[in-house]
């Protein structure tokens, strides 16, 4: 790619031009999921007579049935305690390993090893991790809660190194300069700064444990995503859309929770 | 008039072979103020950041309360440091604690990790501090947040922090760089007040040569990584300035 | 200098916050205490199962080792590249459909409160159903395969793409557009100049985000039967051949980890 060297603006040159690479960029990636989308095998008839068995599909599942509702809300009730759990357990120890992560407060020796456990942690779907931790610990719920705690360091870890590398290194070096020890650095230096962010992923990574606690039921490790399996396996899918709706107003009551704890510790 | 600070010596090069600072030899007895002038990019503030080490020296000694901060470490370089009070250019104040908090950081040299989380400090110290406030004139603001102030608030906030310290040495990196002129005279009246008060020498980096003048004892005018001129403000000539600053066009 | 000091001679505190403040934080702690306990102590956990664990774990490492190499060939290669097309393609619907849910779920760009709502359950509706779920629901529409599994991550995206969207859209800053608005524009022509030059640095943050974890799902759809690399290792995993799941696992692994430094590549160019 030349660049023009004289000073002046050149006649031909054309605002708005998108540089050659950028174009072949696009060009690269609009013929790849072209490719991409011919070898899904994407049939045209196959589609419209989907539409219309979804069409019967969905009539099916209205009304939502809540006659069950006693095993609706049990899976439920698993469903919050995996994901309390699960968010407290990630939470505690995303904190100091965050810490450890961080490359403006940590040397390289130590944040080197700590992230790629946190890149370990999150590389593998939490439904793949409860497979493994159901025949680790059995059915139920233990599965789940170590697949969730797992996923959790690996998302909220990161994010709280990310959320230590940004803060404002000026602010550490006065606290430093009154001779106060490394900790009081942190508890007086870093601490206020990342704290309301903290706050921010701890609460979205519980409201993600939740929707996930939904998920890994599916294979055996507890939570109402068994009940959800089951009912679909029995067809009976009015009691599936009546599942579907409280797991939605649980996250909705979730959110807003989200918004008023956030609201207390704005300081 | 004992030794308060002793500089021997002292070199530091960021990169090798491009020194910041060439063989610096400074004393510092009494309780006065010293005003280091001269060009961006000196070395004024590297020059300062050695005292405490808050940059690390390449070579030299740096004798402060009989003992060389150079060869300190840990528990040691933390009791020295919390001697040595400091302000800085953007006050680098915690901006989201509260006016109250940032005193208190000048304490926590001596407060363990466990009482500092709980923010539970010595009533002597809460104490002081509302005292501070009054002489800085800050009283209303103890619990207001560090970035609701202005400018010349904060840089208060940032002299009582270091107050707080009961401080044998004063630095400051540029107190007045990012202020008005009527708020950088404030400043330095205040610091002023605050040397004489408690009978500590305070070493304070500038630019405006005119402040430095108007209130420093001694001037010490570096360029290019050396001590060119160490003496009284009156002997600030203009040659001496040309010879710090280089150029002619910014004299009058 | 004026050193007064306060007339009374008992010392004075300081109260980091108000009462209010004070109760408002310490009720929140309460909760989350009590969320957690509750939790451990009426949690359906049969103890017995932790120590066996190790146990458990060290078998099953045996029979991952040694790792079934061979295998890719025959089984694994092809399911990994409709893995990822399904990625991409599920990425690209997921953003043709959230980018404009999330505009109208924007407060500044649809000053129309009713419409906000209505996008606003749609985004939090189809974030809450996760993708499995939509997977169960389109392989029961569409049949089994690669359509059930890309519609499903497509709409499951919809969710996560809108609200961030929605909020970097409501982050912009009203001068550019006003002054368009000034010069006449229309609201076409604000989206296109006013709009989205604002949000473009953030939308491909989010399109990348959103396709890096879009790789990982794609590799699970085939547990329920949506395509992908998990249909091979749902096979697997039933048929105890450990090795096999050994090998897919390591593919995943890769897989992730090449994503990654694309996406970090790929930001450090664009964004």
């Amino acid at each position: 790619m030349s660049a023009a060297t004289s000073s002046v603006m050149p006649a031909h040159i054309k605002p708005f031009q998108a540089s050659p690479l950028a174009r072949f960029g696009w060009l690269v990636l609009f013929a790849y999921l072209l490719w991409a989308m011919s070898s899904l095998d994407f049939n045209w008839a196959r589609f419209v007579f989907g539409i219309d068995n979804g069409a019967k599909f969905i009539s099916r599942m209205f009304p939502p049935n809540f006659e069950r509702w006693d095993l609706l809300v049990k899976g439920l009730t698993e469903s919050l305690q995996m994901a309390f759990i699960a968010s407290f357990l990630g939470v505690i120890i995303s904190l100091p390993l965050g810490l450890l992560g961080a490359r403006n407060m940590m040397p390289a020796v130590i944040t080197w090893p700590v992230r790629v456990i946190v890149i370990a942690c999150r590389s593998f779907h939490p439904v793949i991790v409860a497979i493994i931790c159901v025949k680790a610990v059995g059915f139920g719920a233990l599965a789940g809660i170590i697949a969730l705690t797992v996923a959790s360091v690996g998302f909220v870890g990161k994010l709280f190194t990310e959320a230590i590398e940004e803060i404002s290194m000026k602010q550490i070096e006065a606290v430093r300069a009154t001779g106060a020890s490394f900790m009081n650095v942190v508890i007086f230096g870093v601490v206020p700064q990342v704290m309301f962010r903290f706050i921010g992923f701890s609460a979205y990574e519980t409201d993600a444990n939740l929707r996930n606690s939904t998920m890994v039921g599916i294979v055996g490790a507890g939570g109402i995503g068994g009940t959800l399996f089951a009912a679909f396996q029995r067809f009976d899918y009015d009691f599936v859309l009546a599942i579907v709706l409280s797991i939605i107003g649980l996250i909705m009551i979730g959110e807003l929770m989200q918004i008023w704890v956030k609201k207390v510790f704005r300081q | 008039m004992s030794t308060s600070l002793l500089i021997k010596n002292l070199s530091k090069a960021y990169v090798a072979g491009k020194p910041v600072l060439r063989d610096i030899s400074l004393t510092f007895e009494g309780s006065d103020i010293t005003a280091i002038i001269g060009p961006s990019g000196t070395g004024k503030s590297t020059l300062i950041r050695c005292i405490n080490r808050l940059v690390e020296p390449s070579a030299g000694e740096i004798v402060f309360e009989g003992r060389d901060m150079v060869k300190l470490s840990g528990g040691e370089l933390r009791a020295a440091r919390s001697r040595i009070g400091m302000v800085f250019q953007e006050y680098n104040l915690v901006e989201r604690l509260s006016v109250m908090e940032n005193l208190l950081t000048g304490c926590l040299g001596k407060t363990s990790a466990w009482r500092a989380f709980w923010r539970s400090f010595d009533a002597a110290d809460i104490q002081r501090a509302w005292e501070t406030l009054e002489i800085v004139g800050l009283t209303g603001f103890a619990n207001a947040r560090a970035d609701s102030l202005s400018g010349g608030q904060r840089q208060r906030v940032g002299i009582s922090r270091a107050v707080m310290q009961h401080p044998s040495l004063l630095l400051a990196d540029e107190p007045t760089s990012s202020l008005d002129p009527k708020t950088s005279v404030e400043i330095m009246e205040l610091l002023a007040r605050v040397a004489a008060a408690k009978n500590i020498p305070v070493i304070i980096n500038m630019h405006d040569v005119d402040l430095a003048r108007r209130f420093a004892k001694r001037i010490v005018g570096m360029a290019d990584g050396h001590v060119v001129y160490d003496g009284a403000p009156e002997g600030l000539t203009d040659d001496v300035l040309k010879t710090i600053y280089g150029g002619q066009g910014w004299l009058q | 200098m004026s050193t007064a000091v306060p007339a009374s001679s008992s010392p004075m505190v300081w109260q980091r916050f108000t009462l209010a403040e004070k109760l408002a934080r310490f009720s929140i702690y309460f909760a989350i205490v009590f969320a957690v306990a509750w939790s451990v102590h009426s949690v359906e956990v049969i103890v017995e199962f932790i120590w066996d664990a190790h146990v458990q774990i060290a078998d099953m490492g045996r029979r991952m080792w040694p790792v079934a190499w061979g295998f890719y060939g025959k089984g694994v290669h092809t399911a990994l590249i409709e893995t990822l097309n399904i990625a991409a393609v599920s990425t690209l619907l997921g953003v043709m459909m959230g980018v404009p849910v999330g505009f109208l779920a924007a407060r500044n760009a649809t000053p129309y409160p009713f419409v906000n709502y209505c996008a606003k359950f749609i985004l939090v509706s189809t974030r809450s159903i996760n993708t499995l779920l939509w997977a169960l629901f389109f392989v029961a529409v569409f049949g089994p395969g690669a359509l059930a599994g890309t519609l499903a991550i497509a709409f499951h995206s919809i969710g996560f793409i809108g609200k961030l969207f929605s909020e970097a859209v409501e982050d912009t800053h009203k001068g550019s557009l006003e002054a368009l608005t000034a010069a006449g524009a229309s609201k076409l022509a604000l989206i296109q100049y006013g709009y989205w030059p604002q949000v473009k640095p953030t939308f491909w943050a989010i399109a990348l985000f959103r396709w890096d974890i879009n790789v990982r799902e794609s590799a699970v759809l085939g547990l329920v039967g949506a395509g992908g690399i998990g249909m091979a290792l749902d096979t697997a995993i039933n048929l105890f051949q450990w090795d096999r799941v050994a090998l897919i696992l390591a593919t995943i692994f890769a897989v992730v980890i090449v994503a990654e430094i694309v996406v970090t590549e790929v930001r450090k160019r664009i964004i």
